[in-house]
C-alpha cells in the first residue's frame, strides 16, 4: 500500500467495456424475446453471444499483453487480488440466495404446508392430503407440478465428483507450487490433471441429470426439491465449466510461455475461483444429496 | 517505473474526443460526470413518472390514465428512482470525489470503472422499453412479490434482466471503490483519517456486495418460475410466495442503507465546513456507520409483519429494528453538536444540509413508528408507509445529493453558482416537499391504501394539497438544471479551497482540478484527518 502512485499503470481510453455491455444487451434482448416466444430471439441471442465472444478475446486479450509486457506493479497487482476476491463474495452472496431458498421451504414452507406449527389450517384448506416430508417427493399439488421415483443418493456419483473435485483443488495447488519454484513441467502437468478432472466432474454431472430426467423423473418441474435441486446443482455446474475454461486458457498460457513464479495473478484468480466452486460443491454435497 | 511512467505519459497524447470521449474514456472525473448525469436525466424521467401519479390522485376518480398504467407508473417511479437516480448519483460522487480525497490518481480499476456505468444506460433501455411492449410496463409494484409479478406480460423477462444487468454495475462499482479506498490511499491517509464520505462508501460498498447478488437470485427464481416449471414461490410445488418476500428483503433492507449511508457521509462533511468546527465524534461515526451496515442484515422482515410470520419472528424484526435508532441517532446528536457554539453561515449547501437533518430525522422517525409490530399492522401498506419512506429518500437522500452538488459544484467547474438562486431553490424544495409528503402521514394514519389509482371521498383535501406540492416541487427542480448549467457556462472564479471552512486533500486541488488527480501522492503532512 501507499506506495508512489506514479508508477500505478492507468489505462487509457478503452472501447472494450462499452462493446460488452452492447454484447451482453444483445443477449439479454435475444433471451426476452425468447422466452416470449418470439421467432427472431434465438438469433438475437446467438448474434449477442458471438460479440461476447469476441469481447472476451479482445478485452483479455488486451489485459494479458498488458501483463506480459511488465506494466503491472505490485501495487496494481494488490487492486487486481483484491477485485477478485471481492468478486468471489459477491458470488458467495449469489449462491446463498439458493441455499436460504432450499433451507426456507425444508424448515418452513414444507412442514408448513404439512400442517406444522401455524400450518394447520393451511394443511386443512389447501391439501389436507399433503403429507410433509423431506425429500419431496411428492409436491402439494399434481396441478402444474410433478412427482418423482427417487432422489440421487449420496454416495453415487456425488461422492465420486467430491473425491474428484477435491483431488482437483489439489493438483491446482500442485500446479501452483511447481510455478512458484519456476517448474514448468509441473505447472503444466497439474494444469492438465485439474482441467481433466474439471471436465470430468462435468461430464458425470451431466450424465446425472440424464438419469434424473429419464429414470427417476426428477426434473425442474418436480416441485421445491426439483427447483433447489437442479438450480443449485446447475449454477454450480455452470461455474464449474466456467471455471474449467478459465483454467483451460491459464494451460494455454503456462504452455506459451507466460508467468512467472513472483507474477502470475491470473494463476492465482482463477485457482481461488476453482476452490469457491470446490467449497460451494461440499456445500452442496452435505445439505442437497446427503443430509 | 520508467515503463509504467511513459505508458503513463503517452496515453495523453490520443484521447479521442467527441462521443467517443465518453464512451471509452476511464478518467474518473468523467465517469463521474457521466454517472451524474444520467442520475439526473433519470431524476426527472422517475419525476415526470411521479407528476403522473400526482395527477391522477389530484381527485377522487379516474381522470387520465387507465389503473394498470398507474400501477405501472408506481413501479417503474420507485425502480428508476432507486436505480437509476439515487445510486447512480452515489456511484459519480464516489467516481469524483474518493480518488481526491484519499490522494489517488484515480480510481484502481479504471476500464471496470467505464463498464460499470455503460451497462446502466443499456440496463435502462430494456427497463423503460417495457412501457411500449404488449401489457404495458411491469405493474405489481417494484418489489416483484409473485405470484402477481408473474402475471407481467412481455415485460416480464425485460424487468428480470434489467435487474440483473443494473446490478453488475452495482457490483462492479462497489468492487472498485473498496479496492480504490484499501490499495490507493496516500501516504500518511490512514483509516482513520478518511473522510466520513469516504468510510460511508466503503461501508455502502460493502453492502452492495453482500446484498445485490441476492437479488440476482431471487429475481432468477422468478424467472424460472415464470419459464422453466420451478416452483420456489409456489406452495402447490411445496415453494412459498411468502419465501420471495424473505429473500427479497434480504437485499432490500441493506439496500436502504446503501441508498442512505453516503448521504451521511455528506452531511458529515457540509456541516463542519459551514460550522467551522470539527466534526463532532469522528469515530463514533465510523462505528455507528458500521453499526447500521450489521443492523441492516437482520432487520428485513419488518417489511413482512402481516404476511403471517411466526411470533418469534415478530418479535426478533422488531427489536432489531428499532435497535437502528440508536446508532442513528449518534450520528444525528453529532451533527448536531457540532454545530453547538459553532460560527455557522448558510449558503445553499449548508441549507440543504439542515433542510436534511430536521426532514431525516422526521422520516426515522415515523420508521420507528413502523418498526413496532402491533403499530404496523395498522399502517402496513398505507400512504403512512409512502410518507415515511419519501421523507428519507426525497428529503434525505435526494436532499443530501442536491447539498453535495452544491458543495462540489464550484470544485468541479471553477466557478461560482449562482447563490441567489440557489437559495430560491432550496426554499421552493423545502416548503414543496413538506406540502408533498407531510399530508400523506395523515392520509395513512386515515386508512388510504398506498398503490391505488383512485380512492374514497373522504381523502379527498389532503391528495389534492399533496399532488399541488408535488407539482411545485417537481418544477421547482429545473431551476436546479439552470444553476448547474449557468455554473459550468461560467460565473465568478473559485478558489482552490472554495468555502472558507472548508479542509481536506480535494480543497488543496485547484478549481477545476487536473485531469488526473494526485500524479504525485500529496504531501503526509497536508492530511489533516476527517475530523476536519
Ligand atoms: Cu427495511
Amino acid at each position: 500500500m501507499a506506495a508512489a502512485h506514479t508508477d500505478y499503470y492507468i489505462p487509457g481510453p478503452s472501447h472494450w467495456p462499452v462493446v460488452t455491455s452492447i454484447a451482453i444487451f444483445t443477449m439479454f434482448v435475444g433471451g426476452a424475446t425468447t422466452l416470449n416466444g418470439a421467432g427472431i430471439g434465438p438469433m438475437i441471442l446467438g448474434a449477442g453471444f458471438l460479440l461476447f465472444l469476441y469481447v472476451l478475446f479482445g478485452w483479455f486479450g488486451t489485459v494479458i499483453g498488458e501483463s506480459e509486457s511488465g506494466i503491472y506493479n505490485d501495487h496494481v497487482d494488490v487492486s487486481f487480488r483484491m477485485g477478485m476476491m471481492w468478486f468471489i463474495f459477491s458470488e458467495v452472496m449469489f449462491f446463498a440466495a439458493f441455499f436460504g431458498a432450499l433451507y426456507y421451504s425444508r424448515i418452513y414452507s414444507v412442514p408448513w404446508l404439512g400442517g406444522e406449527g401455524s400450518g394447520a389450517a393451511t394443511n386443512q384448506f389447501l391439501w389436507p392430503d399433503f403429507v410433509a416430508s423431506w425429500p419431496l417427493l411428492q409436491p402439494p399439488s399434481d396441478y402444474g407440478f410433478s412427482s418423482f421415483k427417487e432422489t440421487i443418493g449420496a454416495w453415487g456419483v456425488p461422492f465420486w465428483n467430491t473425491l474428484i473435485l477435491l483431488t482437483s483443488g489439489g493438483t491446482v495447488t500442485w500446479a501452483h507450487w511447481g510455478l512458484q519454484k519456476g517448474n514448468r513441467q509441473q505447472l503444466v502437468l497439474g494444469l492438465v490433471l485439474t482441467v481433466l478432472l474439471g471436465a470430468t466432474f462435468v461430464t458425470m454431472q451431466a450424465m446425472e441429470y440424464g438419469h434424473a430426467y429419464h429414470e427417476l423423473g426428477l426434473t425442474l418441474n418436480s416441485g421445491i426439491y426439483g427447483a433447489t435441486f437442479f438450480l443449485l446443482t446447475g449454477f454450480h455446474g455452470f461455474h464449474v465449466t466456467m471455471g474449467t475454461v478459465m483454467l483451460f486458457v491459464i494451460l494455454m498460457r503456462s504452455i506459451k510461455g507466460h508467468f512467472t513464479p513472483k507474477h502470475h495473478f491470473a494463476f492465482e484468480a482463477v485457482a481461488w475461483y476453482w476452490h469457491f466452486v470446490d467449497v460451494v460443491w461440499i456445500g452442496l454435497f452435505i445439505f442437497v444429496y446427503w443430509l | 517505473m520508467s515503463e509504467a511512467a511513459s505508458h503513463h505519459d503517452d496515453h495523453h497524447d490520443h484521447h479521442p474526443s467527441g462521443l467517443m470521449r465518453w464512451l471509452t474514456t476511464t478518467n474518473h472525473k468523467d465517469i463521474g460526470t457521466l454517472y451524474l448525469l444520467l442520475a439526473l436525466v433519470m431524476f426527472f424521467i422517475g419525476g415526470a413518472m411521479a407528476l403522473v401519479i400526482r395527477a391522477e390522485l389530484f381527485q377522487p376518480g379516474l381522470q387520465f390514465v387507465q389503473p394498470q398504467f398507474f400501477n405501472s407508473m408506481t413501479t417503474v417511479h420507485a425502480l428508476v428512482m432507486i436505480f437509476g437516480a439515487v445510486m447512480p448519483a452515489w456511484t459519480g460522487f464516489a467516481n469524483w470525489m474518493i480518488p481526491m480525497m484519499i490522494g489517488a490518481p484515480d480510481m484502481a480499476l479504471p476500464r471496470l470503472n467505464n463498464w460499470s456505468f455503460w451497462i446502466l444506460p443499456f440496463a435502462f433501455t430494456l427497463l423503460l422499453s417495457t412501457v411500449f411492449m404488449p401489457g404495458g410496463a411491469p405493474a405489481g409494484g417494484w418489489t416483484m412479490y409473485p405470484p402477481l409479478v408473474l402475471q407481467t406480460g412481455a415485460a416480464f423477462p425485460f424487468l428480470i434482466f434489467a435487474v440483473h444487468f443494473m446490478g453488475a454495475s452495482s457490483i462492479a462499482g462497489a468492487i472498485n471503490v473498496i479496492v480504490t479506498v484499501f490499495n490507493m490511499r496516500a501516504p500518511g491517509m490512514t483509516l482513520m483519517k478518511l473522510p466520513l464520505f469516504v468510510w460511508t462508501w466503503i461501508i455502502t460498498a460493502f453492502l452492495l456486495i453482500a446484498s445485490i447478488p441476492v437479488l440476482a437470485g431471487a429475481v432468477t427464481m422468478l424467472l424460472t418460475d415464470k419459464f422453466f416449471g420451478t416452483s420456489f414461490f409456489s406452495a402447490a410445488g411445496g415453494g412459498d410466495p411468502v419465501m420471495f418476500q424473505h429473500i427479497f428483503w434480504f437485499f432490500g433492507h441493506p439496500e436502504v442503507y446503501i441508498l442512505i449511508l453516503p448521504a451521511f457521509g455528506i452531511i458529515s462533511a457540509i456541516v463542519p465546513t459551514f460550522a467551522r468546527k470539527p466534526l463532532f465524534g469522528y469515530s463514533s461515526m465510523v462505528y455507528a456507520s458500521a453499526a447500521i451496515a450489521f443492523l441492516s442484515f437482520i432487520v428485513w422482515a419488518h417489511h413482512m409483519f402481516t404476511v403471517g410470520m411466526p411470533l418469534a419472528g415478530e418479535l426478533f424484526f422488531m427489536y432489531t429494528t428499532v435497535l437502528i435508532a440508536v446508532p442513528t441517532g449518534v450520528k444525528v446528536f453529532n451533527w448536531v453538536a457540532t454545530m453547538w457554539h459553532s460560527s455557522m453561515t448558510f449558503e445553499t449547501p449548508m441549507l440543504f444540509a439542515l433542510g436534511f437533518i430536521v426532514l431525516f430525522t422526521i422520516g426515522g422517525f415515523s420508521g420507528l413508528m413502523l418498526g413496532v409490530t402491533p403499530v404496523d399492522f395498522q399502517y402496513h401498506d398505507t400512504y403512512f408507509v409512502v410518507a415515511h419512506f419519501h421523507y428519507v429518500l426525497v428529503t434525505g437522500a435526494v436532499f443530501s445529493l442536491i447539498a453535495a452538488t452544491y458543495f462540489w459544484l464550484p470544485k468541479w467547474t471553477g466557478h461560482m453558482y449562482d447563490e441567489k438562486l440557489g437559495k430560491l431553490h432550496f426554499w421552493l424544495s423545502v416548503i414543496s416537499v413538506n406540502v408533498l409528503f407531510f399530508p400523506q402521514h395523515f392520509l395513512g394514519l386515515a386508512g388510504m391504501p398506498r398503490r391505488i389509482p383512485d380512492y374514497s371521498v373522504q381523502f379527498a383535501d389532503w391528495n389534492m394539497i399533496s399532488s399541488i406540492g408535488a407539482f411545485v416541487f417537481g418544477f421547482s427542480q429545473l431551476l436546479f438544471v439552470v444553476v448547474i448549467w449557468k455554473c459550468v457556462k461560467g460565473g465568478e472564479k473559485a478558489t482552490a479551497q472554495v468555502w472558507e471552512g472548508a479542509h481536506g486533500l480535494e480543497w488543496t486541488l485547484p478549481s477545476p482540478p487536473p485531469y488526473h488527480s494526485f500524479e504525485t501522492p500529496p504531501e503526509p503532512s497536508t492530511i489533516e484527518g476527517g475530523m476536519r
